[in-house]
């Protein structure tokens, strides 16, 4: 942070700015490294990977080579699945909960709202050894449902979504109701169309999430049928690759490509959703 | 039960069912399981009361991965936020190439912890690996093996925690940063105050929320976040990187001692529990929420 400009000299605060801009690329090129660097080891043959001259020449066989060596096909296929399944039962149970929270007062209500609060804190990766259990009860184990599964009744997303909805005009509603709209009709037609923001934000949380997500699936799953990208990525890096940074860097690339592409492409909204919806 | 009561539990039933069966549930199931043996193979569960909670005071591992996670948790959340904000202060000031700022410092936001796990594997190999050329070109160091060995293991692991969530905090930080009225800072400005008054008498209080918001997100990362240390390290070396959620998945599933692993959990969740209580009562009422 800046300390305490002293007033006389007119050239501290520039010499300050300056200073602080320097700060602040030298921050930012050390958070991008690790992702520069992959880009270069994953498009040159490996014998470049720890030698950087200009001309190296460039390739696309790391990639051939990495998507051979998995089936990383099925693995986005699984992690697609999963994503999907989850963000739509989110929104879904979510919306319901977060509107009966938001709109109706009974007894017990605070009290419920408390218990839900309770998953913030205690996230289901925490509870990894009954959950495994409860999954074998049901003969879940080793499905991409069992993945999803704890995760659904979302605590954040409820309560994101409770907040949205509180600071929708009651007038709104009761002349929805006068147009003849039934309760399901008012949350439909008037509360989620307002919340929009606050489903974008929340629902590109949840994506990045479930697709990072790793200790739950690398836990509850044991086959190709069911393995997200993240546990099939640390299958490939640990057995079958021994050392070779380029094909490792390519599979890594590989596996994140579809979030940081979109994230590029929607960065400017994916900012300014968070700040419609008034996160904090 | 009058209408609006019905309709709230018929709209409320599916997420409570679901949060009841995987979290709610298994908190108390494993209070429950900790109290008896672990069932083997024609040996059934049979109760030991608070045995299992003697032997992990025993256990000179448990310990460990208790100390580490105590440095990992108070290394980690003053850093990614104390770094978030100061990410969040720069690009929402008019600094050169703000937007390829912002795009860097968030970029490890969305990369999973396991790729990046793969990378920073790299960055700290010895002798070839970037971090010891670049140490070696600057300050002449011989090769370190940053993660193979104790001293430095932990270090690295929190270098990379802080490295992935901080981007993350700082876009909470740039929302709250872009709700505060210019017109507040105008009037600092007539006012002839300093810019590191207007800091810390302007900006720093209107944070307060957000603040706690994120402090909330990063005590709980300080013992949730561990995916890149069962890759990089597996709680080695010498368990100098033993966390105590990677000492459960250990315990329960490599060694499927799942009693013991039960009386950790509940160690881990009565920790969890205190920092919640801490942070609603005495950090809550300082900050105004709404």
């Amino acid at each position: 942070m800046s300390a305490t400009v002293s007033a006389p000299a007119a050239a501290a605060p520039r010499f300050d700015a300056a200073l602080q801009t320097l700060a602040a690329w030298l921050l930012g090129v050390v958070w991008i490294a690790p992702l520069l660097y992959a880009v270069w080891a994953a498009f040159h043959p490996s014998e470049y990977t720890t030698r950087f001259t200009l001309f190296a020449p460039l390739t696309l066989a790391n990639f051939a080579a990495a998507w051979d060596a998995a089936p990383f096909a099925r693995y986005f296929l699984n992690t697609f699945l999963l994503v999907t399944m989850i963000l739509a039962a989110q929104f879904v149970l979510c919306t319901l909960a977060a509107f009966a929270f938001a709109r109706s007062r009974f007894p017990g209500s605070s009290l419920l709202f408390g218990l839900v609060l309770v998953q913030l804190m205690v996230m289901p990766d925490i509870l990894l050894v009954e959950n495994y259990a409860t999954m074998r009860r049901l003969g879940l184990v080793d499905t991409i449902l069992a993945i999803g599964l704890p995760y659904m009744a979302s605590a954040f997303g409820i309560f994101l979504l409770r907040q949205a909805f509180m600071q929708v005009p009651k007038e709104l509603e009761e002349a929805a109701r006068v147009e003849g709209c039934g309760t399901l009709g008012i949350l439909l037609r008037v509360y989620v169309p307002l919340a929009r923001p606050t489903y974008l934000a929340y629902g590109l949380t949840s994506v990045s999430f479930h697709w990072n997500n790793f200790l739950w699936p690398l836990v509850i799953t044991n086959s190709v049928e069911t393995r997200p990208l993240t546990v099939g990525l640390s299958v490939f890096a640990s057995t079958d690759q021994g050392i070779d940074w380029a094909i490792i860097s390519a599979a890594t690339l590989m596996t994140s490509a579809p979030l940081l592409v979109g994230f590029l492409l929607f960065q400017r909204q994916f900012v300014q959703s968070f700040m419609r919806a008034g996160i904090r | 039960m009058s209408r609006t009561t019905l309709h709230a539990w018929l709209l409320l039933t599916p997420a409570l069912v679901l949060l009841f069966a995987f979290t709610h549930y298994p908190a108390v199931a494993t209070f429950w399981h900790s109290l008896f043996s672990t069932p083997r193979a024609n040996r059934p569960a049979r109760w030991v009361g608070l045995d299992n909670y003697e032997a992990l005071l025993d256990d000179p591992v448990f310990w460990q991965a208790f100390w580490n996670n105590a440095i990992y948790a108070g290394a980690t959340i003053p850093l990614s936020i104390g770094i978030a904000l100061a990410m969040a202060l720069w690009v929402n000031s008019r600094i050169a190439g703000r937007g390829l700022l912002r795009m860097a410092y968030f970029t490890p936001t969305v990369l999973p912890m396991i790729a990046v796990a793969n990378l920073w594997l790299f960055f700290f190999t010895p002798d070839y690996g970037l971090l010891d050329q670049i140490t070696s070109a600057l300050f002449g160091w011989g090769p370190t093996n940053w993660i193979g060995q104790t001293e430095t293991a932990l270090g690295a692991m929190i270098a990379v925690a802080v490295w992935k969530e901080a981007g993350f905090f700082m876009i909470f930080y740039l929302a709250a940063l872009q709700a505060i009225p210019p017109s507040l800072y105008e009037a600092a400005a007539i006012e002839g105050a300093s810019r590191w008054t207007v800091f810390r008498r302007v900006t720093l209080p209107l944070l307060g929320p957000t603040t706690l918001f994120i402090l909330v997100n990063a005590v709980i990362n300080g013992f949730r976040l561990v995916d890149h240390i069962i890759v990089m390290t597996r709680g080695g070396p010498n368990n100098a990187t033993q966390l105590l959620l990677t000492y459960i998945y250990e315990v329960g599933f490599r060694f499927w001692d799942t009693a013991m692993a039960a009386a950790l959990t509940l160690i881990l969740l009565v920790i969890l529990a205190a920092a919640a209580g801490f942070q609603f009562f005495v950090l809550g009422k300082r900050t105004y929420y709404r």
